[in-house]
C-alpha cells in the first residue's frame, strides 16, 4: 500500500519542476506549460487527500480546477499569440516594458 | 466718577483722542498742517486743563480694577494727582504745546504725509507721558514707560530714510530696554514680596515699617535700573547723544524736557520706598554725580550744537538723580522743572539756528548774533539759566541740588557736581561765543526764524526768567537749608567757566588747541566718548553676533547636515535599488516564490 506521503512528494516534485519551468523558460509557451504542471500538482494533492480522507468533495474540486485550467490555457495562449503579433517574439526576457 | 479726577482725565484723554483721530482717519493725517492743528488744539485744551488742575492744587486718586483676581484686582489703572503730578502735568503739556506749534514751521517743508505722521506720534507721546505722570501704580507706570520709549523710537527715526537716524532709533530703543528689564523684574519682585503695585498702599506700608522685605535693596536697585536707562545715567547714557538724529523739536520735547526726566520722576514718586534703602540712594547719588561730570567733559569737546545740548541734558539729569539720591528729591524735582523749561528753550533756539543755516557744526557757524539777534538773545538766556546765573531759574534749582547733596554729607558727589557746574558754564558759553559771536563764516543766508518758531522761544525765555524771579522772591524751601557760602560758590564757578570760555574762544588769549594738548589724555578720551560706545559695539559684536554665528553654524552644518545626509542616503539607495526592477515578469515571480519559501522556512523554524 502506497502511503499518502508518496503522493504528496510526487505533487511537490511536480510543483517544483513546474515552478522551475516558469522561472527559467524563455519561451512564453514554455512558461504556460510550467503553470500547467504546477496546477496539476495541486490536482494530485486534491485527489490524494480525497482518496485518503474518503471525502468526495476533493474530487469535485479537482474537476473544477481542470476545467478552469483549460480556460486559463486558452486565454494564456491567446495572449501569447497577440504578443507575438505585436512584438514578433514570445521570448520572456524581451518583454521587459515594465522595467525602470 | 468724582469731579475731582474729571479734569486730570480730560488732560489725559485729549491727546489720546487726537492720536486716535489722526491714526485712524488716514485722509486727515495725510493733509499735514490741518492734522497738526488738530493735535495742537487738543494739546492746548489739555494744557489749559492741566493749568487749572495745578492752580486748584488738586489732590485726588481714583483707580479702576484692571487685572481681576479673587482677592480684588491685581493691577489697576487710574489717575493719581498730587502736587508732584500737577507740576509735571503743566510742564509736559506746556512744552509739548510749544514744541508742536514750533514744529509747524520747523517741519513745514516736510511732505504733508510725513508731517501728519509726526503729529500722530507727538499726540501719542503726550498721551503716554501724561499717563506715566498720572500713574497710581507701578503697572500703569510701566506700560506708559514703554509707550514713551516707543514714541521716542518712532520720533528719533522720523527721518527713517537716513541710515544714521534709523540706527540711532534702534540704539535708543535697545539701550533703554536694557534698563527696563531691570525695572520690570524689580516691579514683579516687589509685588511678590508685598502683594501690591499701588503707590499709596506701598507708601502706607513703608510708613508703618511693614516693608522690611528681605532683598528690598536689590528690588529697589532693579527698579532704579529702569531710571538709569530712561534718564541716560552712566553707563547707559550712550543712546541720548545719538538720539539727536531726530528732528530738533523732538529732541527738545522728548530728549530734554520730558521723557528722559521720567526716570527722575519715578525715583521722586517712589521716594518713600527708596528712603528705606540708603545704600541704593547713595549709589544713585554717586552715579548721578559721576554721570554729570562725565557728560560735561564730553560736552566740552563736542562740535555739534545739538550734541553739546544732549550731553548737557545727560549732565543735568545726573544732577537731578544726585539730588534724589541725596534725599533732596524736591530739589531734584525743582531742577527737573526748570531744566525742562530752559533746555527746551535751548534746543528750540538751536533748532532755529539749524533751520536757518543748515548745519549743526558750531565751528561752521559764527556771527549769528547779527543775523538772528532774537534767537541769540533767547539762547543766551537759556545758557545763563543752565550755567546757573541768578536770577534765572537754573540758579536756584542747581543751588538747591548742591545744597541737598552737601547736607547729605556726600562730599565726593558734591565736588563732582561743583566741577560740573564750572564745566557747564564753560561749554555753554563756548557754544555761545563760537556760534553767535565768532567771526562770521560764509555759508547760507542766516535769517531770523518765522514767528511760529520765535513765539515759543520768547515764551520759554520769559518763563525761565519769571520762574527764576518767582523763586528768588518766594525763596524756595529747599535752598534755605543750604549753607550761606553756597550761592557765592555756585555763581563763582559759573563765572570761572564763563571767563575761561571767553578767554579761549572770544578773546583768543589762550589757544584751545594748547589747552587740549596739555590735557591730552582727557581730551583724547572725551573725544572718543570714553570708549563706551566702542565697548558696547564690541560687546554687541562679540556676544550677540558670536552667539548668532554659533547658532547659525549649528543650523547650517549640524541640523541641515543631518537632513542632507539622510536625503543623499535615500537618493543613493533608490539609485542602487532600482536595478532590481528588471521589468521581466519571471523575475517578479521568482521573488514571490522565494518569499513564499522563506515564509515556509520561517513557519517551520519559529512557529513551534
Amino acid at each position: 500500500m502506497i502511503g499518502l506521503s508518496a503522493y504528496l512528494v510526487l505533487a511537490a516534485l511536480m510543483f517544483s519542476i513546474g515552478l522551475f519551468g516558469v522561472l527559467t523558460r524563455r519561451n512564453a509557451v514554455g512558461i504556460l506549460l510550467g503553470i500547467e504542471l504546477m496546477l496539476n500538482a495541486v490536482n494530485i494533492n486534491l485527489v490524494a487527500f480525497a482518496r485518503f480522507h474518503g471525502d468526495l468533495l476533493g474530487l469535485v474540486f479537482t474537476l473544477f480546477t481542470i476545467s478552469i485550467t483549460v480556460a486559463e490555457v486558452a486565454v494564456g495562449l491567446a495572449i501569447v499569440i497577440v504578443i507575438f503579433r505585436v512584438r514578433r517574439t514570445v521570448e520572456a526576457d524581451r518583454l521587459d516594458l515594465l522595467r525602470w | 466718577m468724582t469731579p475731582d479726577v474729571a479734569l486730570p482725565l480730560l488732560v489725559l484723554a485729549l491727546p489720546f483722542a487726537a492720536f486716535l483721530l489722526l491714526a485712524v482717519v488716514g485722509p486727515l493725517r495725510r493733509t499735514g498742517r490741518p492734522a497738526g492743528l488738530v493735535s495742537i488744539a487738543a494739546i492746548a485744551i489739555s494744557f489749559a486743563a492741566a493749568l487749572t488742575v495745578w492752580a486748584r492744587e488738586l489732590v485726588a486718586e481714583r483707580t479702576w480694577g484692571w487685572i481681576p483676581a479673587d482677592g480684588g484686582p491685581i493691577a489697576t489703572v487710574g489717575v493719581l494727582v498730587d502736587p508732584l503730578a500737577n507740576a509735571m502735568l503743566v510742564l509736559v503739556t506746556l512744552v509739548a504745546l510749544l514744541v508742536q506749534v514750533y514744529s509747524l514751521a520747523y517741519l513745514g517743508d516736510e511732505r504733508p504725509g510725513a508731517l501728519g505722521r509726526y503729529y500722530t506720534y507727538q499726540s501719542l507721546f503726550v498721551f503716554s507721558m501724561l499717563g506715566l505722570v498720572l500713574a497710581p501704580g507701578f503697572v500703569q507706570m510701566f506700560v506708559f514707560w514703554e509707550l514713551v520709549g516707543l514714541c521716542s523710537y518712532l520720533l528719533i527715526g522720523f527721518w527713517y530714510e537716513r541710515p544714521a537716524a534709523a540706527r540711532a532709533a534702534v540704539k535708543a530703543f535697545w539701550i533703554t530696554k536694557l534698563g527696563d528689564v531691570g525695572f520690570i523684574v524689580g516691579i514683579v519682585l516687589l509685588w511678590s514680596a508685598t502683594g501690591t503695585f499701588e503707590f499709596t498702599d506701598l507708601f502706607e506700608k513703608a510708613q508703618a515699617n511693614a516693608l522690611a522685605v528681605p532683598g528690598l535693596a536689590t528690588i529697589m536697585f532693579l527698579i532704579y535700573l529702569g531710571a538709569v536707562g530712561k534718564s541716560a545715567q552712566f553707563p547707559l547714557h550712550v543712546w541720548l547723544p545719538d538720539a539727536m538724529e531726530g528732528p530738533t523739536p523732538v529732541s527738545a520735547l522728548i530728549h530734554a524736557a520730558t521723557m528722559v526726566t521720567a526716570g527722575v520722576y519715578m525715583v521722586t514718586r517712589t521716594e518713600p520706598l527708596f528712603a528705606l534703602v540708603p545704600e541704593v540712594l547713595t549709589l544713585i547719588a554717586w552715579v548721578g554725580a559721576f554721570t554729570a561730570l562725565l557728560a560735561a567733559t564730553m560736552a566740552c569737546v563736542e562740535g555739534d550744537i545739538k550734541r553739546v545740548l544732549a550731553y548737557s541734558t545727560v549732565s543735568q539729569l545726573g544732577y537731578m538723580m544726585a539730588a534724589a539720591g541725596a534725599g533732596a528729591s524736591p530739589a531734584g524735582f525743582l531742577h527737573l522743572l526748570t531744566h525742562g523749561l530752559f533746555k527746551a528753550l535751548l534746543f528750540l533756539a538751536a533748532g532755529a539756528v539749524i533751520h536757518a543755516v543748515g548745519t549743526n557744526d558750531i565751528f561752521r557757524l559764527g556771527g549769528l548774533f547779527r543775523a538772528m539777534p532774537q534767537t541769540a538773545v533767547v539762547f543766551v538766556v537759556g545758557t545763563l539759566a543752565l550755567a546757573g546765573v541768578p536770577p534765572l531759574a537754573g540758579f536756584f534749582s542747581k543751588e538747591a541740588v548742591l545744597g541737598g547733596v552737601w547736607e547729605a554729607h556726600l562730599t565726593g558727589p558734591f565736588l563732582m557736581l561743583a566741577l560740573t557746574a564750572l564745566l557747564t558754564a564753560f561749554y555753554m558759553f563756548r557754544v555761545v561765543f563760537v556760534a553767535f559771536f565768532g567771526r562770521a563764516h560764509a555759508g547760507g543766508h542766516p535769517h531770523e526764524a518765522p514767528w511760529l518758531m520765535r513765539g515759543p522761544l520768547w515764551l520759554l525765555a520769559i518763563l525761565t526768567l519769571a520762574v527764576g524771579i518767582r523763586l528768588a522772591l518766594g525763596g524756595g524751601e529747599a535752598h534755605e537749608e543750604a549753607p550761606g557760602w553756597l550761592p557765592p560758590l555756585s555763581v563763582g564757578l559759573a563765572t570761572v567757566g564763563f571767563v575761561l570760555a571767553w578767554a579761549m574762544y572770544q578773546r583768543g588769549a589762550v589757544d584751545p588747541a594748547r589747552v587740549a594738548a596739555v590735557l591730552r589724555p582727557l581730551d583724547y578720551l572725551a573725544r572718543r566718548r570714553y570708549g563706551l560706545d566702542g565697548l558696547y559695539a564690541g560687546v554687541y559684536r562679540g556676544i550677540i553676533l558670536g552667539l548668532s554665528r554659533l547658532i547659525g553654524w549649528i543650523d547650517r552644518y549640524l541640523v541641515d547636515g543631518i537632513l542632507n545626509a539622510l536625503t543623499a542616503l535615500t537618493l543613493r539607495a533608490g539609485d542602487a535599488l532600482r536595478y532590481i526592477q528588471s521589468g521581466r515578469a519571471q523575475d517578479y515571480v521568482y521573488g514571490v516564490a522565494f518569499g513564499v519559501l522563506l515564509l515556509f522556512v520561517w513557519a517551520q523554524l519559529w512557529r513551534r
